[in-house]
């Protein structure tokens, strides 16, 4: 057996036998496979809209959408179906931005509150945490829109809160910001403010290496800069700003700010939800600094804001951040389920406009390739963030 | 021994996974509904009168009356229907695919659904207009009075584009809000989110029942808009749009001639003189109409026997809703209702 | 893990504690817990009060029993409805066999799983309903006695179990018209049949495409990875809806109904995420593993399938069931496409003006089974990493 392979030491290996030969041609099979596949179903679909009298092409997104939207930039039913789309991707941006910021602040909260010394802290931090995860989204939105923000008063008996908030079940109405002349002078103001803080901070910062000692940087800075700017405020002929007040007329609020009942209970179910994740994955992470980390930072004199700072958040932010944007990409991801209660987000007039035009595969697209652009810049961000993270660490 | 066990229940999964969940395609819908021995029939579910679930999950309504017309004339029996409920968004992407046969969703005939939806339209059973219901104690009576207000509409309707087409040539500004359902447009209108909702004038007063106080609701007179509803098809099948186009004339013709769901056994071939009526029921010696739309010969009679004339199909279910006949009459009596002849 | 940690960090010292000492440690150690005890005290009081009396006086619970067979199964015919208990008998046989082999966390399930069917008998429903109700407890406890110490059944159990799923469909299903179709599938039973084929399909699914895309082939790894990177970055409903609008266009004349439909939208979503946890797994074997395999004269099938995949889905089991749990939640997605799931429906309970306004209660039922129903796995997938010593190593 074993002296009867003179034969294939000699000779070349038939090229059906050679592994490099055959890897290349496994993968032209399958690629051809994949290819076929596509090309089958772009005809079947080329037949069928045929069949149906329907043609494949982007002008109708220059013909009149026809439809209102109830929120967004201003928006009427006589612009285009591209201008409606891109209302669409902004609502849902506001509601995505706004909802990461809020769930942030909440997962913080709760993240470290379920490390609390406290017992009745951590277990409301828990049941938070356990509660919120565990049951859809989709449910938890439909439940704040019909069964809280749907409950509110109506109108004419809105609940009125101090400073011209207004609370009922068309929304809740803030008063907004007007900028007016004087806006340019205290502007000025804060630009005054900021350049003393820099220089305040740099000054600081310096002396704190000079003495080799860590400390707080900003801590002459910042309060620099408040003063400035409050300085500025009140000297400022007219004030900045002018508050615009909500006020009932008609039928409804005027004026002021306001969040739609949809937006509301959206940004609600979302920042809840979400939330809940980032709170764990707060915890963990700072959990997955170890104990002797933080005692032998006592030992060396820290205090205990010092030994957060500078201790267990430059060790626990890398093992936050990579867990932390795929919850971001997640709530932006989960807006979409604001189609149910009609908050009028990207798949909401997506779909508005499929079932008005009848062009579904262009529709479709437009919305897919919308959030795959998010993701993939958002993954880019974070891979760039991760990088410049761990060359700063080391 | 045990790879065997494994090999076998791959197997076994992986046909009953295909199997029972997959169904047979044909090519024309006709040949389809009888092979499948089923009518497949998108209707609404929310709309009392027109298409509802009853209490014991029983399919009820004008629509739904409609539906069973024409599994009685395709298969011969009204009862091999399956009811799909739709949402207004869903309906046309619904019959573009195929997954209903026909689609009878109080919906209205306009252009851009004729060419760029994918639909054909049969004979509407149906002239609606839209209008605008809101509570008495806003003691509005005309349009103009509606400026600020906030106005209620479904998504993926005309009533949508409507609106907008109506406050814009009265120069007036609502903030019309958008609702995936029929049900939680009305919910919200009755909590108040909204001043007013705007829908075809059947559906309004359909709806106005089950709100919590209906007398405290009024319809405007105004109509902004024609909106004739009717059965449609998808775009192509012109065999199965003649089937269900014709289903509906049978309901306008018997109406005509006064056969009804009670009389109508007693039309026999030796006593019937009227030859449009022998014709029209398959009572002469010929083939008949039905042959020509390939069903059976006395199509008609099974549909006149399952649903009745078209005047009873009204009286049934949207009678006791208060709704009028309106134009919704015989042409002979000065309504819209105009069968082709059966020739 | 993170439940597990908590726990040791809150077990008492061998000694017990006396109430007040345990306060006085766990509330009031310093001044400023003092104050935040007292203050958090006194909200919980008020939120307490306000839920409760909504609760027990104004809370009109009527509508959940009303429409408990609703909830169960949805429009499942009612003369049909032995299918369903066929199908709960099976899951019954076999969970109170692997009991009885296994014991350990299975028994605990089985007994979990009895003392529903018990409560469940004594709940005010049909006679008939409470019937079958009784059959179930009794089918698991013979079973689970059957099963005892008969570990020689255990190859033919777990041919059971992977048999059980075929079985269930067509059980459910029945054959042509006369059997149910999948229209008329609905309530918790959809949820859960989109839930368990969503989770046994989309597991392989998702190894193989994390075995694709550490291929070292360039084209089978660019597809892989395209398709998960595509998937991940689009929402479920826009899949969802494509497969409820687009499938019949490229596919004409393959006419699958809508739950199929809803269900390879789940399973092709679900797969792309258990990849990436896989393949996180996947990296975390040393290279040594591949070569050492390779040196014992291994394939490559056989490498992965005895020698890597095993290490590389232990060590990710929470992340696993952490998918699974989102795809049972993310089934609720299909009431938005028209199903009529669990949410499905709450939402046609609400429509229904006989229970007119009672959006909070139907909510409320319907948030606390799906509670259930997570919680368990996440407690379940608990148990499994201490048994197996995840991360201990």
């Amino acid at each position: 057996m074993e002296n009867n392979s003179p034969k294939v030491v000699s000779g070349k290996i038939p090229f059906w036998r050679d592994i490099r030969v055959l890897r290349i041609l496994f993968q032209v099979i399958f690629l051809l496979g994949v290819i076929l596949l596509l090309v089958i179903l772009y005809t079947n679909m080329l037949k069928g809209l045929r069949g149906l009298g329907l043609t494949l092409n982007l002008d109708f997104l220059q013909d009149e959408a026809g439809f209102d939207i109830s929120e967004g930039i201003p928006y009427e039913p006589s612009d285009v179906y591209l201008k409606a789309f891109w209302v669409g991707i902004l609502n849902t941006l506001k509601v995505s931005v706004i909802g990461i910021v809020c769930a942030t602040l909440l997962g913080l909260f709760f993240g470290i509150a379920r490390l609390s010394s406290n017992w009745l802290i951590r277990t409301i931090a828990t049941a938070y945490v356990e509660c919120f995860r565990n049951i859809p989204l989709l449910l938890q939105i439909l439940f704040w829109y019909t069964a809280v923000v749907g409950q509110l008063p109506r109108v004419r008996e809105s609940i009125a809160l101090f400073g011209g908030v207004f609370i009922n079940n068309r929304g809740i109405y803030l008063p907004s910001p007007e900028p007016t002349s004087g806006l340019g002078i205290w502007l000025g103001f804060l630009g005054v403010g900021l350049l003393l803080a820099v220089v305040l901070y740099v000054v600081r910062w310096r002396k704190l290496q000079q003495l080799d000692r860590p400390g707080f940087r900003a801590k002459w800075a910042l309060p620099a800069f408040l003063i400035v700017a409050l300085c500025g405020w009140f000297l400022t002929p007219g004030r900045p700003f002018t508050l615009d007040l909500p006020v009932l007329q008609g039928f409804n609020f005027k004026g002021g700010m306001r969040f739609s009942p949809e937006f509301s209970a959206l940004l609600i179910a979302l920042s809840v939800y979400t939330g809940a994740f980032i709170a764990e994955i707060v915890r963990s992470g700072i959990q997955s600094v170890v104990k002797g980390q933080r005692e032998a930072a006592k030992a060396v004199g820290l205090n205990e804001s010092q030994t957060l700072r500078l201790i267990v958040l430059p060790q626990s932010i890398p093992i936050i951040v990579p867990p932390l944007t795929s919850q971001y990409l997640n709530l932006t991801k989960n807006s979409s389920l604001a189609v149910a209660i009609g908050f009028p987000d990207l798949v909401s007039v997506g779909n508005t406009m499929m079932t008005q035009t009848g062009q579904s595969i262009p529709v479709f697209a437009m919305i897919m390739t919308s959030y795959l652009v998010m993701s993939l810049t958002t993954s880019a961000a974070m891979n760039w963030y991760n990088r410049w993270i761990n060359r700063v660490g080391r | 021994m045990r790879k065997l066990l494994f090999r076998v229940s791959a197997l076994v999964l992986a046909i009953a996974l295909v199997v029972p969940l997959l169904a047979e395609g044909e090519k024309g819908i006709l040949d389809k509904v009888k092979n499948r021995g089923r009518l497949i029939c998108g209707v609404n579910k929310e709309l009392p009168g027109f298409g509802f679930l009853g209490q014991n999950g029983e399919w009820k309504g004008f629509d739904v009356d409609y539906g069973r017309a024409i599994a009685a004339a395709v298969l011969g029996d009204p009862n091999k229907v399956e009811f799909r409920p739709l949402k207004a968004a869903e309906r046309f992407p619904a019959l573009q695919t195929g997954e209903i046969d026909v689609l009878i969703r109080n919906t209205t005939w306009t252009l851009t659904r004729d060419t760029d939806l994918g639909a054909d339209f049969c004979p509407p059973t149906f002239y609606d207009g839209q209008g605008f219901m809101l509570r008495k104690e806003l003691g509005i009576t005309s349009l103009k009075e509606l400026a600020g207000a906030t106005i209620g509409v479904t998504a993926g309707s005309t009533t949508e584009l409507n609106l907008a087409d109506t406050t814009r040539a009265l120069g007036i500004e609502v903030e019309s809000i958008v609702f995936e359902e029929t049900e939680t447009l009305y919910q919200s209108y009755d909590q108040g989110r909204c001043d007013a909702v705007t829908s075809d004038k059947s559906q309004l007063l359909s709806r106005r029942q089950s709100l919590k106080d209906p007398d405290a609701h009024s319809i405007l007179d105004v109509t902004i808009s024609k909106e004739p509803l009717g059965p449609v098809t998808v775009h192509g099948d012109n065999k199965w749009n003649d089937v269900v186009s014709w289903v509906v004339y049978a309901t306008f013709s018997a109406e005509e001639h006064g056969i009804t769901q009670a009389n109508v056994s007693t039309f026999k071939p030796e006593s019937t003189e009227n030859p449009e009526i022998k014709r029209f029921l398959g009572l002469d010696e010929s083939g008949g109409m039905g042959e020509k739309l390939g069903l059976s010969k006395d199509w008609a009679r099974q549909v006149i026997a399952a649903v009745g004339n078209y005047g009873e199909i009204f009286d049934r279910n949207l009678t006791p809703l208060g709704l009028p006949r309106g134009v919704n009459k015989p042409w002979t009596q000065g309504g819209l209702l105009y069968a082709m002849p059966f020739r | 893990m993170e439940e597990r940690e908590f726990t040791q960090e809150m077990k008492p010292p061998a000694h017990t504690k006396s109430p007040a000492r345990w306060l006085k440690d766990n509330l009031f150690n310093t001044w400023y817990n003092v104050l935040l005890s007292c203050l958090v005290l006194v909200v919980l009081f008020f939120v307490f009060k306000v839920l409760l009396t909504w609760a027990f006086t104004e809370a009109k619970w009527g509508v959940i029993p009303a429409n408990l067979q609703l909830f169960g199964v949805g429009s499942y015919p009612r003369e049909q409805i032995w299918r369903v208990w066929s199908v709960i008998y099976i899951f019954c046989v076999l969970v109170g066999l692997s009991a009885g082999i296994w014991g350990a966390l299975t028994l605990r399930f089985a007994l979990v799983l009895g003392g529903i069917w018990f409560i469940g008998a004594l709940s005010p429903f049909e006679l008939s309903t409470r019937g079958w109700f009784l059959g179930a407890v009794a089918t698991t406890v013979v079973s689970l006695l059957l099963g005892r110490g008969r570990t020689n059944l255990r190859p033919w159990i777990l041919g059971g179990w992977l048999l059980s799923f075929p079985l269930i469909m067509i059980v459910l299903r029945g054959f042509g018209e006369n059997g149910v179709l999948t229209s008329n599938w609905g309530g918790l039973l959809l949820t859960l049949i989109l839930a368990v084929v969503g989770i046994v399909v989309s597991f392989p699914l998702g190894v193989f495409l994390a075995l694709c895309r550490q291929s070292d082939l360039p084209a089978i790894r660019w597809i892989s990875t395209a398709y998960i990177e595509a998937v991940r970055g689009v929402p479920l409903i826009t899949i969802l809806f494509m497969g409820n609008i687009l499938v019949p266009i490229f596919m004409p004349g393959l006419d699958i109904n809508q739950v199929l439909r809803m269900m390879l939208g789940i399973t092709f979503f679900s797969a792309a995420y258990m990849a990436e946890n896989v393949r996180g797994g996947l990296q975390g074997i040393p290279r040594g593993q591949h070569e050492a395999a390779q040196a014992v004269g291994l394939n490559y099938v056989q490498t992965m399938l005895f020698i890597v995949l095993p290490q590389a889905l232990r060590s990710v089991i929470p992340a696993i069931v952490g998918q699974f749990i989102a795809l049972f939640k993310d089934t609720s997605l299909v009431a938005i496409i028209g199903l009529i799931d669990l949410l499905g429906v709450a939402r046609s309970v609400i429509a229904n003006p006989d229970w007119f306004g009672l959006q909070a209660e139907v909510y409320l039922f319907a948030a606390i089974i799906y509670f259930i129903f997570s919680y368990s796995m996440s407690y379940g997938s608990q148990e499994i990493e201490t048994a197996l010593g995840v991360g201990e190593h």
